[in-house]
């Protein structure tokens, strides 16, 4: 091999690579939505989905799942925040509406945000939600309280072994990154 | 052809020569692991008995961390890369690396990388503390301001592996000389090649993972933040997308170096040539399919866990096929027992301990048990010291006649040998027992049932230190006046770099390409 | 005969001392056994693997050393030639996997069964923060802190395992954990129950146990095994095993301690304390609950815990400091002390703050005070 050709093979390749290289980088973030998507599928970390109609659901009378609420408040987050009961018994297909406090105990204006979590993981595959603060964040001004209602049914289709399962939120204050946000956009 | 070259400062900083940047590697490298080493021995001093006698436990978490990054970071892929630059081009018969200015460019970047990084020791809230493995949102949220340095380290660090894979790679492909075909290269440069398409792979995730950090912790970003949507065990895969094949990047090498050397001493060839390279190639695919097996106790489905564990104890297959054909190759050899034909038999011993300790990790009904204690820290540093370290050792015995033209007193090594391996087994064994007695990792004081294990640990880490000073003490003594070394040193040795130049080797070799039948 | 069977006696004695002794030593080496069923279960898979593990280092260590003593150049052994067989390594390709497969199906078994958490009879919410555990009784009113008792010394049998509140579980009932975090991710572990599970901010994760009846009486002891900051090595969980009976009594008790607790506090805010009062009570909460980060000296360790001594909070406005004391602080390490503390703890520790370290606000906060903090008044 000549010089030359040399340094021209040298250079394909090492743009080749450096293409390889490239296309790891975005991989990396492509990972993200990548692993969204798969625990969308199978419900491995307990994320529940997005809004659900309710429409052509399948009711099963004969089968009582029992749904339990947790309710976390992260630190820095002066809220009261409980659910009106404690947990449920109902039936797959059946919609259900559960309602959950919040007050804010302090003298400032702030904006909250609940994040759920269900267990066992792949339960969060059945549970579909009508309606549920979740899906926004509250701001509440010193002082205010609210009732947050969510309105949700068990998909009939809910694995035989699991009668039971557990729907947690934990609220977190989100005032200072929503401000700062706004801030950027002005 | 002739033997000059620059002289001064300027012959390094300028330098594209495959040689002496080889040399910079490796001596930065052993820089690299004194500090880190220093680092550990002040784990080692805290952790000698119960109490809190030396550092503080935020003090205590930095030396963890930084101790892990630089040796992993600093000390074991850069002595690889140093390897790589001296004996690649000999190997294969090309006359310098395919890209000289990248290489000077990919070592120069290093000593700013780990200045930055080293430096953050110094800084207001200290160094790093979250551990080596940086996970979110210790190291996001709750980070200390150094974070940000550490972050440009690891990017600038990156971003030299990169360049030092690509140099591999395409001097590889494209620098042979004619007659060299791909399965006649000596095995080190399948193990070099296969590590530099891991490198090019894995390198830039790892960007990825810290540029999310940066984002998350200063651009209103919530990869990893549950708050805004995030997840923190995202944050895990990723990072163990990145960290499994990292494990691989710093054993393969080693791999190959203990492939040159058995066959020497046994003057016998290689058992399984083929076989060693596709093993090597499967490891290195298996690879990328087993992150989570890091990850067992972060509450995955059953299906996931099964499919890492299964995956996982795959790779003792492959693994398994190496060690007996480096018996095999021992096998009615005649065996002799020079230094580095020492540290690799110890290699193969102890590497395979580990990864004894490995496919007992893998299994994750027991792993719930093992996960996070000292058992883990066992097992790692018994692959990465015996291993990548032991390695790299035999690696300097066996190639500096070749290097520098000057042989190392034997006895003296065979005393850092036995040093080495007496310390090495004395340090690390133990931590096997407290980690099953329940000993948690990373922590800096520890109730009474773990203090004998902790203190012949202790013992044997300092013995161990010190042992690796009388190693550069070895080393210089041999550059300041040992014995004139043969072109061919070793009796049963063969390679391009034995029998096509004479010892040592001139500052440019093969400037017309050798012949190879 | 007489001094034979002594001597026998003597020597069986002796053996059994030397043989427990290193029963016992190498019971210390290994992994516990633990309790539980899946615990055993799990210690007997180890044990399987550590033999296969020894049978495979015989054969082939024995093959090394078998070559480095009889295939040695210095015995004019004259070197084989052979460098490859396909049929060899055909073999020991197959062999391992066979290994493998042999292993795999009692930790497949396992597996399966230690993750399914379904048909549990009560479920306990374990939440990690830094550096402490918070325990909440799903089925009974009740929920508690549990924290490293600093007060035991290196000399202690639990030293840095011992915590002020142990969690309470009864026997012969399948015990369901929820756990999950509240800063850090934190890793609950129990050995003897084999139970480990990562405490994740913001998600959920459950694992469960069912302890024997005969473990009535027991306490088992396991730490954080996950780097959650500072103190990640002084954040001990402690389990205290009951029987049914006494499982029940005892939360009979807590329900009364809740009630007093709930009385004195009210009567606490009745009345006015006075500022001796007050500091002396502060320190005592802020050495055992504050110093750990902010330093008794107030100085803190910046910038991660900042100085309380002349910092912008303590001799600031009382109701931003009895916020940040109430409810925490995101994105720190400063937890909610408004669940753990009474109104009068904290009270006291807010006016200790504000004056303590020449800080000198001379503001008193009245347990009143914090009462109508809390009630958003």
């Amino acid at each position: 091999m000549t010089e030359q050709t040399q340094q021209e093979s040298n250079k394909k390749l090492v743009w080749r690579l450096v293409g390889i290289i490239g296309g790891m980088f975005v991989f990396a973030f492509a990972l993200i939505p990548l692993y969204n998507v798969f625990c969308d599928i199978t419900g491995i970390n307990g994320k529940t989905r997005g809004q659900a109609l309710y429409q052509d659901v399948k009711i099963d009378k004969k089968r009582v799942v029992t749904i339990e609420f947790l309710t976390n408040i992260n630190r820095g987050m002066p809220w009261q925040f409980e659910s009106r009961v404690k947990s449920m018994e109902v039936h797959p297909g059946e919609l259900n509406e559960v309602r959950f406090y919040a007050k804010n105990r302090s003298k400032f204006d702030i904006i909250g945000q609940s994040v759920p979590s269900v267990s066992p993981g792949e339960a969060a595959l059945y549970l579909n939600k009508t309606e549920c603060f979740c899906f926004d964040q509250q701001r509440l001004v010193a002082g205010e309280e609210i009732e947050m209602p969510m309105k949700f049914y068990i998909d009939a289709d809910l694995p035989e072994d699991i009668s039971r399962l557990t729907l947690s939120y934990q609220l977190f204050n989100v005032t200072e990154s929503v401000n700062a946000a706004t801030e950027a956009t002005k | 052809m002739s033997d000059h070259h620059p002289t001064g400062f300027t012959r390094w900083l300028y330098t594209t020569n495959h040689k002496d940047i080889g040399s910079m590697y490796l001596w930065f490298s052993f820089i690299m692991f004194l500090i880190g080493g220093a680092m550990a021995m002040v784990i080692r001093a805290e952790l000698y008995q119960p109490g809190l006698q030396f550092v503080d436990p935020n003090f205590f978490n930095q030396m963890t961390t930084m101790h892990g990054l630089i040796m992993v970071f600093g000390a074991v892929m850069p002595s690889m890369v140093g390897l790589a630059n001296w004996l690649i081009p000999m190997m294969i018969g090309a006359p310098d690396m395919a890209l000289p200015r990248m290489n000077n460019w990919s070592f120069w970047i290093l000593p700013f990388a780990f200045t930055l990084l080293l430096s953050s020791l110094f800084m207001e809230g200290g160094a790093p503390n979250f551990g080596w493995t940086f996970y979110a949102p210790l190291s996001t949220t709750f980070g200390p301001p150094s974070t940000d340095f550490f972050i440009l380290g690891v990017h600038m660090m990156g971003i030299s592996s990169i360049m030092g894979a690509i140099n591999v790679i395409v001097t590889v492909f494209n620098m042979r000389a004619p007659g060299m075909t791909l399965m006649k290269m000596p095995l080190f440069v399948w193990t070099w090649l296969i590590t530099a398409f891991l490198l090019i792979m894995v390198m830039p995730v790892l960007a990825g993972t810290v540029t999310m950090m940066l984002t998350d912790r200063h651009f209103g970003t919530s990869f990893f933040d549950a708050a805004g949507g995030g997840d923190p065990v995202m944050f895990q895969h990723i990072f163990w997308f990145f960290g499994h094949p990292e494990v691989y990047i710093m054993i393969l090498p080693a791999f190959g170096v203990v492939s040159e050397i058995i066959p020497t001493f046994s003057r016998k060839k290689l058992f399984g040539y083929s076989s060693m390279v596709y093993a090597t190639a499967s490891i290195a695919l298996l690879s990328f399919i087993v992150w989570a097996h890091h990850m067992f106790a972060v509450g995955m489905p059953v299906a996931g866990e099964l499919f890492f564990m299964i995956a996982t104890m795959l790779i003792a297959v492959p693994t398994g096929v190496k060690v007996f054909n480096w018996v095999a190759t021992m096998w009615q050899g005649a065996l002799t027992f020079e230094t580095p034909m020492l540290f690799s038999i110890a290699f193969v011993i102890l590497f395979t301990i580990g990864g004894f300790s490995g496919v007992m990790l893998a299994m994750a009904p027991v792993d719930f048990q093992y996960h996070d204690t000292y058992f883990v820290v066992a097992h790692f540093h018994y692959v990465l010291f015996p291993g990548a370290i032991f390695g790299t050792t035999a690696a300097v015995y066996y190639w500096l006649p070749k290097w520098a033209g000057k042989m190392y007193n034997e006895t003296a090594g065979k005393i850092h040998f036995w040093l080495s391996m007496i310390f090495v087994n004395l340090t690390f064994f133990p931590m096997h027992f407290s980690g099953l007695a329940g000993m948690p990792r990373r922590i800096p004081d520890y109730n009474m049932m773990f203090a004998d294990f902790n203190m012949w640990a202790s013992i044997g880490a300092f013995g161990l230190g010190l042992t690796q000073v009388y190693f550069l003490v070895i080393v210089l003594l041999t550059l300041k006046n040992g014995k004139t070394a043969e072109q061919k040193q070793w009796e049963g040795a063969s390679g391009l770099e034995w029998d096509a130049m004479p010892s040592p080797a001139p500052y440019h070799t093969f400037s017309t390409p050798p012949k190879i039948d | 005969m007489a001094i034979r069977r002594k001597l026998i006696a003597g020597i069986a004695s002796l053996l059994s001392i030397v043989l427990s002794g290193v029963v016992q030593a190498a019971t210390d080496m290994n992994m516990r056994p633990g309790v539980t069923e899946t615990s055993n279960a799990a210690y007997d898979l180890h044990m399987m693997v550590i033999w296969v593990m020894v049978a495979i280092s015989v054969v082939v260590f024995g093959a090394m050393i078998y070559s480095f003593i009889f295939h040695r150049k210095s015995k004019n052994y004259k070197p084989a030639t052979f460098h490859h067989s396909t049929k060899v390594e055909m073999i020991w390709t197959a062999i391992p996997i066979i290994i493998l497969i042999y292993l795999t199906i009692p930790a497949v078994k396992l597996l399966i069964k230690m993750e399914d958490a379904s048909n549990s009879e009560m479920s306990i919410q374990v939440t990690g923060s830094q550096w402490k555990w918070h325990y909440k009784y799903l089925e009974h009113d009740v929920e508690f802190f549990s924290e490293l008792d600093r007060s035991l010394t290196i000399t202690d049998e639990n030293y840095l395992l011992e915590v002020d509140n142990a969690l309470v579980v009864p026997v012969e009932t399948k015990v369901r954990f929820l756990v999950t975090a509240s800063d850090v991710i934190h890793s609950w572990w129990v050995p003897d129950l084999a139970v480990k599970k990562d405490a994740i901010p913001g998600f959920i994760n459950e694992t469960w146990t069912a302890i024997p009846a005969d473990q009535a009486g027991k306490t088992f002891r396991g730490q954080c095994t996950e780097l959650c900051g500072k103190d990640h090595g002084f954040m001990p969980v402690v389990v205290k095993v009951l029987s049914k009976e006494d499982f029940k009594a005892w939360v009979a008790q807590k329900d009364q301690e809740r009630l007093a607790a709930e009385k004195a506090a009210a009567e606490a805010a009745a009345q006015s304390w006075d500022m001796d009062k007050l500091m002396a009570m502060g320190k005592e909460v802020y050495d055992s609950k504050c110093a750990q980060c902010h330093q008794a000296s107030g100085l803190g360790i910046p910038p991660a815990f900042p100085a309380l001594k002349g910092s912008p909070i303590a001799l600031g406005p009382v109701d931003a400091h009895i916020n940040i004391v109430v409810n925490g602080k995101s994105g720190t390490g400063m937890a909610a002390y408004g669940p753990q503390l009474t109104d009068a703890e904290l009270a006291a520790v807010i006016t200790y703050e504000r004056n303590a370290w020449e800080n000198n606000t001379g503001d008193k906060v009245q347990p009143a005070d914090i009462q109508a903090f809390k009630a958003g008044n």
